[in-house]
């Protein structure tokens, strides 16, 4: 079922697109605007796309031979008024479109449009038999298809919006491909008033389509008077059965189909043995074509009737401009129709176009824009332009096979029509021994007995099946085929037309029937450029060699240089009804072996041989170079902007007006500014979240700061920068190749620099990496410490003039935090600087000689540490926690009129009542004088601790925004309720208090 | 010493340093950091491995399949030329891909998940400096890859089947004289071929710190790009996906080469290059290095 939808579709759409332009996927679209039309009743104008008016009519038409009368349905395109440049109200010339076989106007709609937009009035219709439509298919029969064709004529000829050359005879083309084209070219040939026909696909004698017969008159006959001449002998070739039976199916089906509601339905199955069989054809083509399919052969009847339905007989009155569009992928109707029909009108129409394409009814031409573009000019030029047709004589159009790689078949052109072309003859030997070894070149093949198997060269309307090997050996059945091989083209070759061989057969039956087919050998791999085959029956003698000349398939075939062609004679095809009969052939060819027809043509249109491939990407290159170029240099511009500070050259580290956002929004960083100085072992504090770590990174050159500025010893930094090869650092956790040693690490580190290795100094930085025998370990064995020590002494490497180490003592036991501490000491008294960042208060207490307390982005507090923490005239007083605040206050009082005493602070807690006090004298003068103003002492501090500083001033610093300093809020987790949010002047004191607590626990 | 003379002569290293900084990780530097590691190891004993598993497959399977036949691998135990071909062309499709994605997408988010990159922009690095050595040697990883394996697969089939030179199972027969310049020229067409996947790797290895993410989108890049030129509706548009001439190399093993779809494929794969190496440069020079 699906394979006769198929050839519906093969016979009726994809001939219409195979005339060129009309998309494959547009099949559908055309049937589904068929399913519209058809409901519409005659006589209705519809605008169904801007710009063309579509009318539906019946017109009535001559009666079927049994006297039921007939109407076909007609589509009248026209422009509308609104039709740009198409004129407004006409008259226009006219176009008759016709169908393919199994089709409708339906499959017209799309190309009638078209050209009513282009300014045509378009009829297209059904023809009789088909769509709804009345009567019978009688193929295109003169007296009845050809007729009806003609009253559409008369009607135009009737019609005032159509120009006319003469009263009654309107400016008129037919456009028709296979069962149209056919009908084109009769109605051309039997209408003197048309001025143009297209004939696409079409046959020129319906008997030779269906029983091919590529043996021709001769051998000795001369050279053929055109590449594609196939001058065949008179006996009819086998039967096409495959594609007879789907010719025939498609009309059944299509036809009984439409007849349900088709005005052509009544009686349709009626009418005697074979009515019901037949469908809409006419009993007496269908019986004939019944009879043949059974006998594999035809009946005289059948052949008179066959020939008549065809344009052949009709030519000698073919008189209008032609032009004749054939396929080579087509296994039905062949080059050789075409050129039949070309070769009898060549002297006698004013203008011939023959145009071969590599569509046809097995599949679509790959040209099929410049097809359609072909068609339209050719419409316009014998159409459009007035006066009388001036004799232009012939051209010819071709398209080569497409080279590799390509998907257009590139078209070439030969001015004359038909074209001798120059014959070159290649030598041809069997590609086997012959079987028995006899002094014969020939090869032994046997019909099998049924003739099955039967060699699959092409599928009608399929194409081929796939390539290479496996088609050859469908085609090619052992003991069934000969094959004969050319030798090696040692250059690019192209034949044009009909290839022919002198073919001498002995056989052991009266006749032979063989099929010829031209594959192309690459290497070891045959392949089957165009999917022909042409079959021959001869006449034979047993035993007696017969000789007969055999013009191949007429087509376009490129042979590269270093392949060969291949001829193949197989004895079955299964496209063809073969003799059943068993038979032995020995086949061998003549002696001058294959003929080419050469054709030098010249190139009209080819996918361009300029690769615009190439050319557009290699100018995206171009382009794309440019644009990287002009990026970088913008890129290197931008980053001289920022100008050296000779001002601050000894400066080892300065830190300007740092700002930055993270593409979070989270400002990091926000207007910080600080300077570590030569000898200085700077903290950098600060709770978590405070930016130390950003700041640090910005210094380093890790991160781009939105403004602000880091200078090292004057150099602004930028990512990579030279400056910061004075720079040794330990960010966030030390880093390693986890499959080097700690030993190769350093080496790998210090390489990447791409300084000598002799400034590295190893010894040293091993030193203070004290991993004893595990730096030849691999680093992926260390535990955290190790890895923390080895990053330190990375950092250390080469004595940077500026080392900076964010978090060093993470990982370290007490003992190794110890150790660190103269080593950092050690280190910034040569001169050199460190910056330390860290929460443990008391570890840069200890280690650092100034601090920068950072909080929430910003700078707090920065100097010395002694300035900070200690100075030797203040004096830390606890008093007795019994102690009201007021005798508190009243003590501190008393103390500020002592002489000496310069300032007295209170800090009351609960549960903790302290004095600070700053006073010009000794610290022992102090205790006595706090006792003479009786203050109850419980205990006396000479200093501040820095946690109490650095609380203060974060305190100080707080803003209700804060949310980083996590770690704060976590060391007072205990006290829920009370945070360090509250910004009251108690806080510091409280908060004070609190973190006594958490150190006394 | 005193401080200061301390600090002079710190300034002194500074300074030299700050000459040095053009050979900062040099290409020797980067290829000591990358060798030994299991990435590269692994990768290689897989590739290396490849031929010998074909040479066991086509032992076991000696029985089946008659002499002859039109596809690379009926003839793969033909010979040494054979052989290498066809194990070349089992590779070129995915092996290698893998392979460039690996070695190229790996190197910026190794370091990164080593903690090591920022240590290398500190020591310092420039940054281009840095890309251009890890392009350098990822891409260097693929040619030497590249040339390995189809050495070694000539090896191995010259041992294995002899060493006869190249029958073409479509037709035509080229001797070692013929051969050996177009097996180089296929090895270049193929390095170039998979830049492009190096360079996708790269710039997706750039953004991304995930190691294995980026090998892993940039393999799913070929595959998609595969599938989508399987669809036949795209027509001319799939010439465009990266990796469509990934097996245009073939066309040397014909007597005559046809240059069109290796020039394509150069082209392309240059435009790919280009633009994922430019756009990862572009990319990393503003990056902020958090990792």
């Amino acid at each position: 079922m699906y394979a006769v939808r198929r050839t519906v579709a093969t016979l009726g759409t994809v001939v219409a697109i195979a005339v060129g332009g009309l998309a494959a996927s547009s099949s559908v679209a055309m049937a589904a605007g068929a399913a519209t039309r058809l409901n519409v009743a005659p006589g209705t104008v519809l605008e169904e796309v801007p710009g063309v008016l579509e009318e539906v009519l019946e017109v009535p038409v001559g009666a079927e031979p049994d006297g039921s009368p007939v109407t076909v349905d007609v589509t009248v395109f026209r422009p509308s008024g609104s039709a740009a440049g198409a004129g407004s109200a006409g008259p226009w010339p006219a176009v008759v479109l016709a169908h393919g076989f199994g089709g409708s106007k339906a499959d017209l709609v799309e190309r009638g449009r078209d050209l009513a937009s282009r300014g045509y009035l378009v009829i297209g219709y059904s023809a009789r038999g088909f769509g709804r439509s009345g009567g019978r298919i009688h193929l295109n029969d003169p007296a009845y298809e050809v007729a009806d064709a003609r009253a559409l004529v008369d009607l135009l000829g009737a019609r005032a919006d159509v120009v006319h050359d003469a009263a009654g005879d309107p400016r008129v083309g037919v456009v028709g491909a296979s069962y149209g084209g056919a009908l084109a070219v009769m109605l051309g040939a039997t209408d003197p008033r048309v001025d143009s026909v297209v004939g696409v696909v079409a046959w020129n004698d319906l008997a030779e389509a269906f029983f091919p017969q590529f043996a021709v008159v001769g051998p000795g006959a001369g050279e053929p008077t055109s590449v594609a001449v196939v001058d065949r002998a008179p006996e009819p070739g086998p039967f096409k059965a495959l594609w007879a039976s789907r010719f025939f199916g498609s009309a059944l089906t299509g036809g009984s189909g439409a007849n349900g509601g088709g005005p052509g339905g009544s009686g349709a199955s009626g009418g005697g043995p074979g009515g019901a069989v037949c469908g809409r054809f006419d009993l007496v083509v269908c019986r004939l074509f019944l009879a043949a399919a059974e006998s594999g052969r035809p009946s005289p009847e059948l052949l008179t009737l066959l020939h008549a339905h065809s344009p052949r007989p009709l030519l000698p009155g073919l008189h209008a401009p032609t032009m004749l569009v054939q396929g080579m992928s087509d296994s039905l109707f062949g080059l050789e129709q075409a050129d039949a029909t070309a070769r009898a009108i060549a002297g006698q129409v004013p203008r011939l176009s023959v145009r071969w394409i590599d569509g046809g009814h097995d599949g679509l031409s790959s040209t099929a824009e410049a097809d359609e573009q072909a068609l339209r000019d050719w419409l316009a030029a014998t159409l459009v332009t007035s006066g009388p047709q001036s004799v232009t004589g012939a051209e010819f159009v071709y398209a080569a096979p497409i080279p590799r790689r390509r998907s257009v078949a590139p078209l070439l052109s030969s001015p004359d029509y038909p074209i001798a072309g120059a014959w070159t003859s290649v030598p041809l030997s069997p590609t086997a021994p012959a079987a028995g070894g006899g002094p014969e070149t020939g090869q032994r093949i046997v019909n099998p007995p049924g003739g099955q198997p039967s060699s699959v060269t092409a599928i009608p309307s399929f194409g081929g099946l796939g390539v290479g090997a496996a088609a050859y050996q469908l085609a090619a059945l052992p003991g069934q085929s000969a094959a004969f091989d050319t030798p090696v083209f040692d250059a690019r070759t192209t034949v044009v037309g009909s290839p022919r061989v002198t073919l001498t057969v002995t056989s052991t039956g009266d006749e032979s029937v063989l099929f010829l087919s031209l594959w192309q050998v690459t290497g070891g791999q045959s392949t089957l450029p165009r999917r022909l085959v042409a079959p021959v029956r001869i006449a034979t003698t047993p035993g007696r060699p017969s000789t007969v000349e055999v013009a191949l398939a007429p087509a376009t075939w490129t042979v590269e240089a270093g392949s060969s062609l291949r001829l193949l004679v197989t004895s079955t095809d299964s496209g063809y009804a073969a003799p059943r009969a068993a038979r032995v052939d020995l086949v061998a060819v003549g002696g001058d072996g294959l003929r080419l027809p050469i054709v030098t043509g010249t190139v009209v249109s080819a996918e361009s041989d300029v690769d615009t491939e190439s050319i557009g990407v290699a100018t995206a290159i171009a382009v794309l170079l440019a644009v990287i170029g002009v990026l970088a240099w913008l890129a290197r511009r931008r980053r001289r902007l920022l100008p050296d500070r000779p001002d601050l050259a000894d400066v080892p580290l300065v830190v300007e007006h740092l700002v930055k956002t993270y593409a979070d929004g989270h400002r990091a960083v926000g207007d910080v500014s600080w300077r570590a100085e030569r000898g200085q072992v700077v903290g950098l504090l600060g709770p978590n979240g405070a930016g130390k770590t950003t700041t640090l990174r910005m210094a380093l050159g890790l991160i781009t700061p939105d403004s602000g500025a880091v200078y090292l010893g004057g150099q602004p930094v930028r990512p990579g920068s030279s400056a910061l090869a004075g720079v040794g650092a330990l960010v966030e956790g030390p880093g390693f190749l986890p499959h080097l040693t700690g030993r190769e690490n350093l080496r790998a580190y210090w390489a990447a620099t791409g300084r000598p290795m002799q400034e590295a100094r190893f010894d040293e930085a091993l030193d203070v990496a004290a991993l004893g025998g595990a730096v030849d370990r691999p680093v992926r064995s260390y535990s955290h410490g190790m890895r923390q020590r080895l990053g330190i002494a990375q950092a250390m490497l080469g004595l940077p003039d500026l080392l900076v180490l964010d978090e060093p003592t993470n990982g370290l036991d007490p003992p190794q935090i110890a150790a660190m501490r103269p080593i950092l000491a050690r280190y910034a008294a040569a001169g050199r600087t460190v910056v330390v960042s860290s929460h443990l208060l008391a570890e840069v207490e200890q280690t650092c000689s100034h601090v920068v307390v950072m909080h929430a982005g910003r700078v707090v507090t920065a100097g010395p540490v002694a300035d900070l923490v200690d100075s030797s005239d203040t004096t830390v007083v606890h008093l007795d926690p019994a102690t009201t605040p007021e005798s508190v206050a009243a003590v501190a009082d008393r103390l500020r009129q002592v002489d000496g005493v310069a300032t007295v602070e209170v800090a009351a807690d609960e549960g903790d009542s302290r004095l600070v006090i700053t006073a010009r004298m000794p610290r022992p003068d102090v205790v006595r004088a706090l006792a003479a103003v009786g203050a109850d002492v419980v205990g006396v501090s000479s200093r501040k601790h820095l946690e109490e500083v650095f609380l203060r001033v974060i305190a100080a610093a707080q803003t209700p925004l804060d949310t980083d300093d996590e770690s704060d809020r976590g060391s007072t987790a205990d006290d829920p309720g009370s945070g360090v949010e509250g910004t009251t002047g108690n806080t510091i004191d409280s908060v004070t208090e609190r973190l006594r607590q958490v150190r006394a626990r | 010493m005193t401080a200061a003379e301390g600090a002079v002569q710190v300034r002194e290293v500074a300074k030299v340093g700050g000459r040095h900084t053009g050979k900062a990780l040099s290409f020797g530097a980067e290829v000591r950091r990358q060798f030994g590691r299991r990435r590269t190891f692994w990768g290689f004993v897989v590739m290396l491995a490849l031929p010998l598993i074909l040479v066991g497959a086509f032992a076991i399977g000696r029985t089946t399949g008659p002499p002859g036949g039109t596809r690379l691998a009926d003839l793969a135990q033909q010979g040494s030329a054979n052989f290498a071909i066809f194990a070349l062309s089992a590779a070129s499709d995915f092996l290698l891909v893998v392979l460039a994605a690996l070695f190229a997408g790996d190197a910026v988010p190794s370091e990164a998940s080593w903690s090591t990159l920022r240590y290398l922009l500190v020591a310092p690095v420039p940054r281009a400096r840095l890309l251009a050595s890890k392009w350098a040697v990822a891409v260097a990883s693929l040619a030497v890859a590249i040339v390995v394996y189809l050495g070694w697969g000539l090896l191995v089939g010259g041992l294995a089947y002899g060493w006869e030179a190249f029958t073409n199972p479509a037709g035509g027969v080229l001797d070692w004289g013929q051969l050996l310049p177009r097996l180089g020229i296929a090895a270049a067409y193929l390095f170039v071929s998979l830049l492009q996947v190096a360079g996708i790797a790269f710039v997706l290895g750039v953004r991304t710190d995930a190691p294995l993410g980026a090998v892993g989108v940039a393999v799913l890049v070929a595959i998609v790009s595969s599938i989508l030129g399987q669809i036949e509706s795209l027509g001319d548009l799939r010439n465009g996906l990266p990796l469509h001439y990934q097996r245009a190399w073939l066309d040397l093993l014909s007597p005559q080469v046809d240059w069109t779809a290796m020039r394509h494929g150069v082209l392309w794969s240059l435009l790919y290059t280009l633009l994922t190496v430019g756009l990862a440069f572009g990319l990393f020079r503003r990056k902020d290095v958090l990792s």
